[in-house]
This record gives structure tokens, C-alpha cells and sequence, in this order.
């Protein structure tokens, strides 16, 4: 119900919104939850497990019970704190894991089945029948228990991903934390202030008293309107810093679009700030106390109570009942009773407590039972004089205050256990860099909270050189926290501690009693503090329980490890800008848009897209136009792109020598103006690449690698020159991009090209394996005679831009030669055909020798990879050798991947003897031929194997032949 | 995690590309032996504790860097470029 005059919510705007389908009024700054308090709504969510009826149990991010469904279909963002959404005009939200209504839900017969659902339900229970697993238990138990759902639908929305940095990061915008920003931005440091409410100021909009003279509210606004105005400032409201990771960096989400309609902006961004420092001011969350039937709707903590009252301008009651153990809560009676409302009893279980102003205190009693099944009626207290019963519908308890120490831990530190306060507090240093005040320090005082904060704002700046005081503390309470310890009333029945994850005191001492004594073991065996809160009501009740359990302190007990992310982050949000075409980078050819207009499909090849065959009217299968596309180069001429080959601008006077130390093969001795094929090892000794390389002047090469190795190559030649021979003078640049290159292949290759070159080449001028400066068409460029086909062919070279020109030209004037463009596949048939090897063939595995390059490795110098290549076991007969296969029996089709087997043998892993590398079919040949590692392969040329793809079903028997099937003496291409 | 490259400066840890233990700046003689090839390429210590590593900055100007870090708190304790170490290392050689 709505208190008249007070609550920080803008009564002038009123929005109406829905839950579960009915419409509720509420105001501008109300969350979810305080406007169906306000509308006398208790009845919020059902439980995980026994889907018992719940209410609202906080006021902030920690909210435990009421989660809820934001949204429909695509749009459904299930789990959402009811605490935490802001109400806006047309907002609808729902309950969530309830049927067929939260009214009626059939599954709260879970509750009645409650003594057999207790902690390690699952471990005991999904045993046996084997056949139960997946009929019975896991559809029908599982489903049982949850949360709210997806939608199953695609995710529409937009989300973002950003970077901030700053010399102090404040996390938390209460007392403290308003603090330490004032005093840092005063001084001229550049900061970000991080708060995860919409609204800063922390517990000063929650609480009556004064700063300064004015009402705390009054005072933060003020504070905060100081910093939005200040150029070095960052205010962040509505973010949640989630995680402290290496070096300063944090982790943050931001509620950008959660409180209005939808619209442009995203959904969530999600931030990397990078700190110099950083100020920990997450304040503190009050804890429970575990009595029986603790958990029902109108039962909240103490503060939340408060927050109710002071922020929103609700009464969750009408006769509120305070159970607590502690003199903050009493406040809780005081501003009820200051607003005119009804105080049942201040049920205090300390002999010691302070008097009541206004309001009943039964000292040195404990609530020990409540009744009302959707909502609260009674409560039962013990006294020393016996149990008496007080009608009530809210129940405001407080058990004293965790300190949010969470982030403190993300870096492997572990809380510390402070008797005075009863809590654990952040280990000072855990995170480097940063500091901690105010209650998340364990200083509960306001005052105390302004003093730490400035206090660790001026320790951060000193460390950064810049040098500043505290200035005048805000004048403000200052009480000192008074709390006995209380975590559990004794007695029968059940009594929550996790009211996420529905584990009460039973479950840990049952925990306890079956051996569960570690609290990483009691954890995991009770669920307790896995739920979405991760445990941040209950950790420390539930330890303390099994620390009295076994018998230990609660510092000896120790707590479970606190990891990233504070609160749950979407992945959505995480990786925001990758779905799709944002998953990967797209690098595109200068030929792809004449390749597209051309219809040819584009594939994948690593980041770079490649035509993957160019139909031609009346074809409707990719092999028609490959076949097409082999026997045009065969007998004509083809054009292909292989600008996606890496390109290397090695450069220096030991660029010869250089050249030695990576390739297996000598380069110092090549002629410029000439190029020669060149294989480069690993240091381990297995192929790592291959290529040629071109020498174009005495001290200046340009290398080629594979399009998938251009990278790695890069790297590895970077280090053999700056880890290895950082004295030689050579220089690496990589010039992939800067350079469009074309591969003309085919017998009329050289009739093609001179019909584009100023100047015609001959075979003389030109023969096989000659590199030099061309003018195409006035450009100047690069000219190779080179052949991964095995014709006469060239590739020719131009700066970038020339591309597509280039591209189109040589098109153009092959069209007139019966030629033209050819893709990946006939692309890949041609090389197949001459037995020239890619990445599937040197896949990481195989050695020089393996592919009968073991010559290649010069006996005259050192190379990488050279000295263990030669370890026993590297070359030989017992290894699998390249060889070529072609089909001899009924079945004619090949399969790359498939093993091979002697006839007679079983086609089983134990009789393999190699595997199919790479497959096409030839129709130069008109047969399918195959490339494979076959043991020993090189002196079985001409036996047969069979050939078994287990995957497709397909057994071919095979000839065991030399790889090259093509014009094995090179004829066509020298010629 | 940040690094600080010895040209560049501080950058994200994402810049750079991880390679393995810094022994790789000593590489053997080729007739140094088995054993000497084997803890070359081979054999790693696995420290809790500080440790020297290679890193490409591959994302920024190129450099290779050596960086000793803790393994344990994670600090980053120096960055030397890779090839000011080699130097060093040819130095020190006899």
C-alpha cells in the first residue's frame, strides 16, 4: 500500500504496466516489485524446488525470490530480478515456473513430498532402473524443478560491447563510494563511478537520516548532480562491475534499454574498463535468519522494509512485525512508526536490546514458526515465558550485514572472518590496486563510510603522483553496530537458508551428517549458492550452520570461492556484434565483385572468400562447370585469383642467408629473376609450408605461403629473424593485400598475356620457373612463371587497386582465346591431377620424406627443422608415404578421409593402413583419382587396397599408384 | 591482462599472441645432441611462480616480446624486446 509523502518516486508520471496479465498502476522510479507492493501484490514467484508461494525478500540486486519473465516471444528475457526492473508505460512481466497458474500451481505438491527431496535428492534417487534415466527421471523430475524459460525463438535484440579507461574506478555510488569519487574527480583524476541501481546514492535513498542537514537523498543527488557536470567524470548508473581480472581490468554490465520500450539503443552493453585503481564501495546485503516457514510471501529483510518505505513509498503491511538480532533494524520500527504506520513488534533475540520509541520490544526473543499459505498472517515467537503468537502480514528480519566482498575475490584472495562485525571481510590487497570502504569494508556508519571512501580515493591518487586531501567529511550518523550473533532458531521443520535454490538448515546438517563436512562438498551436495544470486543471501548463514555442525569456527570453515561474474552476464551481451556476419572478419578478393556478378558461388577459405566455380549457361551442377573449367585450362586458358596466397617482402643483405635458415632448400644460390619452390619445416621436424619464392634482385625475395599459412608463416619468420638473428640485416614485410595476383594457366597462357603486357615475353626470355618486372597496360607489375596446374602458366601481379580491372581485362580477352575464369574446384582437380599438395596433405603430421620431398632438405646447410628431422622414426618405410590411388573395381567413386586396408584384413583401426587425403575427379583422365598416405607407400606402387569410408558406406578398391598422374615429365608446363 | 610492450606500451593482453617459455630464444647448435634438442623443444618447467615467455605482439607493431610473469598473482613483472635478449645471449656466449 502507497504511504502518502513519502518515496522518491515521481508521482507526477504515472505508468501502468502488466503481471501475468492483469494491469497494475504504479509510478515513474518504481521497480517491478515496490509497485505490486504497493498494489497489496505478496504474491510473486514459486520456489525452485517446492514450488512454495513467495513474495519479495530484498529490495535490490540480491533479490532471492521474485524473479520474473520481462517480456514475450522473441523478446522473453526470463530470471529478471522484480527488484531490479524499472515499471514502465505498457511493460509486461510474468511469473515464472508455476502451472497452471501462480495462484494454483499442481507442483506445490513438491512441497508436500518435501522429507524426500532434501539435500542429494539427485545423487540418491537417479540410480536405478537404468531405463529411468532418460524416460522418467530426467523429463519428468528435472522438469520439475527450475526458473523461468527462453523463448526458444531467435534473439532479435541489439546488444553492444565497449571500452573504458580511467585513473579510478568506484564501484558502488553509496556513501562511500560518492565519497571517494568526489574527492578523486576534485582532484583532477579521471573517473568512472559505477552503481548498479538506476538511481545513486546507494543506502542514502533508503534511509531517514541526515547529511549535512538535508535529507540523505537530497544530499546524494546533489553530489552526484556535482559530478555529472564535471568533464573527468563518468557516471555509470545501471552497470554492474561483474568481474576483477588481471592488470586493472574489470568487467561491467549496462542496462542500457531496460526500463523504456523498445527503441535503437541495445538491449546491454557489456564493458572492459581498464583502471589504474579502483575504489570498492559495493556496500553490504542483509542476511536472513533461518526459522521455521520463513520463507512466505510478506516476509523480507529488515532494510528492504526500509527501502520499501523510504525510496518508493509502499508499506509492504499494515502491521509490520522486526525480528532481529541487531540495533540497525530497529530503525526499520522507527521510520514505520515516523510514517504512520502500524508496528506489531520489534522481536529482538538479544536480553540486551534497546528500547522501543512508539513500539512494542519483546528482548531476548526468536520468531520460531509463521503461518498464512500465500501470504503472511501470524507469527509465532519463544520467549523464555513461552511461545506466543502475533498476528501480522510483514515480517521484517535482519540477521545483521554481509559485506559485498565478492569482487575482492575474483583474483584467487579469500575473505577474512572478523568477530567483531560477524562477517567476512575483502582481504586487503587481494586485487592489486584497489581499496575498499564503507560497509562493503565492514563499517557500517554513514560517517565511517564518507571518511573511508575519500580516505581511499587519496591513497589511489598518491600512488598515481597525484597528491590531494580528504577535505571536509559530510557531517552524518555515526552509530556504532551493535549485533549478537544469530543464523538459525532452533527447532523442528523447515527452515531456509538459500531461498533461490530451496535448501533449508536440514539439508546442511544432513550434509554435514553424511560427511559433506567441506563446504566446497556441502556446497555442491545442497545446491546451496547456486542459484542465479550465486549464494549471496546464504552463503554465510549456511556456513555458519555447518560450521556449528561439525563442530568448527566459521573462520576455520572458511567460505566457497567467489568467481566472475558478480551477477549474471548474457552471453548475448558478452559477445556482442558476433552473431552472424559480425561471428568472423570477411576478407574479400579485388576480383570477388566480378566473381559474384559472374554467379559464382564464393566459399569459405580461412577469412578470405573464394569463387568456388563460375557456371556457364545451362549447367546445373557444380562438377558440370568444374569439368568444364579443367578441360578449358587443359586445352585453352584459365584465369584464377590467388591473391589470398600470402605474399612476403623479405629485404636486406642477409635475406639470402635468411632464406637458408627457414626454407629446407637453398635460395642464396637462386639467380634473380628467378623463382624456385622452396618447403619450409617446423623446428620439430615436420612440414610446416610450402611455396615459392622469387628473387627479384641481389638482396630483395618476395615469398609466397599457403592462403591458410600466410599468418602463421608471418609469425614464424618474424621470430626465426628477431629471436634467432636479430643481428642479420633483413626485413619482413607482408604485402598479401597490397599486390592483386592472377594465375594464367593453360596452353594459350602466353598468347593471353601478351595481349595485355607492353612488352611480349617469349619462351626464351621467359622459361619455366623466370620472375621479373612487367608494364601491364601501363601499370607496372610483377610476372611469374609458375604452375600449380601443371600447364604452360603465369601469374602476373598488380598493385591492388589494378584488380579488378586486371580481372575483368583477362577475362575478356580469354573469352576470345576460348577461355576464362576457373574456381577452387577445378582449381583443386588440376593440382590433384599433377599430385601437388595443400594443407591436406601437410596437415601438421608428415614429415619431408613422407611426402617424398626428403632430398629437399639440404645436406649442405642448417635449417629449422632440420636436426629433428633427422631423429629415427621421421623417414622410413614404416611410415605412411604420399602415393596416388585410382579406383580398379566396380565401385569408381573415392571419398577424401577414407582408410585404407589390405584386402582380407578387417576394416578396423588395428589393420589401418593410411588414409585419403584429397579427392576429385579428373575427366582429363575421366576417372577419380585420389591422393592418400599409404605405409610404405612408395615401394607398393601398383597394388591394390581397398579403400573404406565408414561414414558415407562406400568401399572402392583402389591401384596404389604415383601421385602424379598428369604428364609426369612436366612437358606442358616447361614447354 | 595487460602487457606493456617495450615499443608500443600497455595494451590489452588480446594484442598480442602467446607462444611458449622464452628457452626458445636458445636454440642448440645443430650438433648439440639429443638431449639438448629434447629440452629445447620438449621440456618445460611448469612454475607456480615467475616465468619468462615469448608473445608476438601481433596485433600492434610486431615485436616479440619476452615477459616474465608470476603465475600465481598473475603480475606481469617486465617485457623485454626479444631481440635486445638474443643480443645478450650472443654476448654472453663464449
Amino acid at each position: 500500500m502507497r504511504v502518502t509523502g513519502k518515496g522518491l518516486i515521481d508521482r507526477s508520471t504515472p505508468v501502468s504496466f502488466t503481471f501475468d496479465g492483469r494491469r497494475y498502476d504504479g509510478f515513474a522510479g518504481d521497480s517491478v516489485a515496490s509497485a505490486l507492493l504497493a498494489n497489496d501484490v505478496r504474491l510473486m514467484a514459486r520456489s525452485f524446488k517446492y514450488h512454495r508461494p513467495r513474495g519479495v525478500m530484498g529490495a535490490g540486486s540480491e533479490e532471492a525470490n521474485a524473479l520474473i519473465t520481462v517480456g514475450r516471444g522473441s523478446e522473453q528475457d526470463p530470471n529478471v530480478r522484480a527488484t531490479v526492473q524499472e515499471v514502465f508505460q505498457e511493460l509486461e512481466v510474468f511469473s515464472q515456473n508455476r502451472f497452471p497458474s501462480l495462484e494454483w500451481d499442481l507442483l506445490a505438491l513438491n512441497d508436500l513430498a518435501a522429507p524426500f527431496l532434501g539435500a542429494g535428492f539427485y545423487y540418491k534417487t537417479f540410480m536405478w532402473p537404468k531405463s529411468f534415466w532418460e524416460r522418467v527421471y530426467e523429463p519428468v523430475i528435472r522438469r520439475a524443478a527450475g526458473l523461468g524459460a527462453l523463448s526458444g525463438q531467435g534473439n532479435t535484440d541489439r546488444y553492444e560491447k565497449a571500452f573504458a579507461f580511467c585513473d579510478l574506478l568506484v564501484i558502488g555510488a553509496g556513501p562511500a563510494g560518492l565519497s571517494a569519487a568526489r574527492a578523486a574527480a576534485r582532484a583532477g583524476a579521471d573517473v568512472i563511478l559505477a552503481d548498479e541501481d538506476s538511481l545513486m546514492g546507494g543506502r542514502l535513498n533508503s534511509e531517514t537520516h541526515e547529511i549535512d542537514g538535508m535529507p540523505g537523498a537530497e544530499w546524494a543527488a546533489q553530489a552526484v548532480a556535482e559530478l555529472a557536470q564535471m568533464d573527468n567524470v563518468h557516471l555509470m548508473p545501471r552497470t554492474t562491475v561483474t568481474g576483477a581480472y588481471d592488470q586493472g581490468t574489470f568487467g561491467a554490465l549496462e542496462r542500457v534499454a531496460h526500463h523504456r520500450p523498445r527503441g535503437q539503443a541495445p538491449r546491454e552493453c557489456f564493458w572492459r574498463i581498464v583502471a589504474q585503481r579502483s575504489v570498492l564501495a559495493t556496500g553490504a546485503i542483509e542476511r536472513p535468519v533461518a526459522f521455521r516457514n520463513n520463507d512466505r510471501p510478506g516476509i523480507m529483510t529488515a532494510g528492504a522494509v526500509r527501502s520499501y518505505l523510504n525510496r518508493y513509498g509502499v508499506a509492504p503491511g499494515r502491521a509490520t512485525t522486526i525480528f532481529a538480532n541487531n540495533d540497525d533494524a530497529h530503525r526499520t520500527a522507527r521510520d514505520l512508526v515516523e510514517a504512520g504506520m502500524h508496528v506489531a513488534a520489534v522481536i529482538d533475540s538479544r536480553l540486551e536490546a534497546p528500547d522501543g520509541q512508539g513500539y512494542p520490544v519483546i528482548k531476548g526473543a526468536q520468531v520460531c514458526d509463521t503461518a498464512g499459505r500465500k501470504g503472511l498472517e501470524s507469527v509465532t515467537y519463544r520467549a523464555t515465558s513461552g511461545e506466543e503468537k502475533i498476528k501480522t502480514d510483514c515480517l521484517a528480519m535482519s540477521g545483521g550485514w554481509n559485506p559485498s566482498v565478492h569482487l575482492s575475490c575474483h583474483m584467487n584472495g579469500r575473505p577474512v572472518w572478523d568477530e567483531a562485525v560477524q562477517a567476512f571481510l575483502p582481504a586487503p590487497g587481494a586485487v592489486p590496486g584497489m581499496r575498499m570502504a564503507g560497509a562493503c569494508n565492514g563499517v557500517f556508519s554513514t560517517h565511517g563510510a564518507f571518511v573511508q571512501g575519500a580516505e581511499a580515493a587519496v591513497a589511489a591518487l598518491s600512488d598515481l603522483g597525484i597528491t590531494t586531501e580528504v577535505g571536509e567529511t559530510p557531517e552524518a550518523e555515526d552509530a556504532p553496530y551493535r549485533l549478537q550473533p544469530l543464523w538459525a532458531v532452533p527447532g523442528k521443520g523447515r527452515a531456509w537458508l538459500d531461498f533461490q535454490n530451496d535448501v533449508t538448515v536440514k539439508d546442511v546438517t544432513l550434509a554435514a551428517t553424511e560427511n559433506f563436512r567441506s563446504v566446497e562438498h556441502m556446497k555442491r551436495y545442497t545446491t546451496q549458492g547456486m542459484a542465479p544470486d550465486q549464494g549471496r543471501n546464504s552463503n554465510v548463514a549456511a556456513l555458519a550452520v555447518l560450521a556449528d555442525a561439525t563442530g568448527r569456527g566459521i573462520a576455520e570453515t572458511g567460505t566457497t570461492t567467489f568467481r566472475p561474474p558478480f551477477s549474471p552476464v548474457p552471453v548475448a551481451a558478452m559477445g556482442a556484434g558476433a552473431q552472424g556476419r559480425g561471428f568472423a572478419p570477411e576478407r574479400f578478393t579485388t576480383s570477388h565483385k566480378a566473381s559474384v556478378e559472374r554467379g559464382a558461388p564464393m566459399i569459405e577459405a580461412g577469412l578470405w572468400y573464394r569463387p568456388s566455380y563460375f557456371p556457364a549457361p545451362g549447367e546445373t551442377s557444380w562438377r558440370q562447370s568444374c569439368d568444364r573449367e579443367v578441360n578449358m585450362v587443359r586445352s585453352a586458358v584459365g584465369v584464377c585469383d590467388v591473391s589470398t596466397l600470402g605474399k612476403i617482402d623479405i629485404q636486406g643483405e642477409d635475406a639470402p642467408a635468411f632464406l637458408d635458415l627457414v626454407y629446407t632448400n637453398m635460395f642464396s644460390t637462386l639467380k634473380v629473376g628467378r623463382t624456385r619452390y622452396g618447403l619450409m619445416l617446423r623446428e620439430d621436424g615436420h612440414v610446416m609450408d610450402d611455396g615459392t619464392t622469387a628473387r627479384l634482385g641481389q638482396t630483395h625475395y618476395v615469398m609466397t605461403t599457403t592462403t591458410a599459412a600466410a599468418g602463421p608463416v608471418m609469425r614464424h619468420l618474424e621470430y626465426v629473424h628477431q629471436c634467432l638473428r636479430s643481428e642479420w640485416d633483413v626485413r619482413l614485410a607482408s604485402v598479401t593485400e597490397q599486390w592483386a595476383q592472377f594465375a594464367v594457366a593453360g596452353p594459350k597462357s602466353r598468347e593471353l598475356l601478351n595481349s595485355i603486357l607492353d612488352e611480349t615475353i617469349d619462351g626464351e626470355r621467359w622459361p619455366f620457373m623466370a620472375c621479373g618486372a612487367v608494364r601491364v597496360q601501363g601499370v607496372e607489375g610483377r610476372l611469374f612463371r609458375i604452375s600449380f596446374s601443371g600447364e604452360h602458366a603465369y601469374e602476373v601481379a598488380v598493385p591492388a587497386r589494378y584488380g579488378d580491372s586486371l580481372f575483368r581485362l583477362l577475362l575478356a580477352r580469354a573469352g576470345a582465346l576460348g577461355g576464362g575464369p576457373y574456381g577452387m574446384e577445378a582449381l583443386n582437380v588440376l593440382r590433384i591431377e599433377k599430385g601437388f599438395i595443400t594443407h591436406s596433405e601437410i596437415h601438421g603430421r608428415v614429415t619431408a620424406d613422407d611426402i617424398g620431398m626428403g632430398r629437399m632438405v639440404s645436406a649442405k646447410k642448417d635449417c629449422i627443422g632440420k636436426t629433428m628431422s633427422e631423429r629415427p622414426g621421421l623417414s622410413g618405410p614404416e611410415r605412411e608415404q604420399l602415393v596416388g590411388l585410382k579406383p580398379v573395381g566396380t565401385v569408381r567413386q573415392l571419398t577424401a578421409g577414407a582408410h585404407l586396408f589390405n584386402a582380407g584384413d578387417p576394416a578396423e583401426r588395428a589393420y589401418g593402413q593410411g588414409y585419403v587425403t584429397s579427392v576429385g575427379f579428373s575427366p582429363t583422365l575421366e576417372s577419380y583419382l585420389a591422393l592418400a598416405f599409404l605405409k610404405n607407400g612408395r615401394a607398393r606402387h601398383g597394388e591394390e587396397i581397398r579403400m573404406v569410408d565408414q561414414l558415407r558406406g562406400i568401399t572402392a578398391r583402389c591401384e596404389v599408384c604415383h601421385p602424379v598422374f598428369h604428364d609426369p615429365e612436366g612437358e606442358k608446363t616447361r614447354g | 591482462m595487460r602487457i606493456t610492450c617495450p615499443i608500443c606500451g600497455e595494451r590489452d593482453r588480446r594484442e598480442f599472441y602467446y607462444v611458449g617459455d622464452a628457452v626458445l630464444l636458445e636454440r642448440p647448435d645443430p650438433e648439440a645432441g639429443e638431449a639438448a634438442w629434447d629440452d629445447y623443444l620438449h621440456n618445460r618447467d611448469n612454475p607456480a611462480g615467475d616465468t619468462r615467455d615469448l608473445w608476438s605482439h601481433e596485433g600492434g607493431c610486431g615485436a616479440w616480446v619476452v615477459v616474465t610473469r608470476n603465475t600465481v598473482t598473475h603480475e606481469v613483472l617486465a617485457t623485454e624486446l626479444a631481440s635486445d635478449v638474443a643480443a645478450d645471449l650472443r654476448e654472453a656466449r663464449p
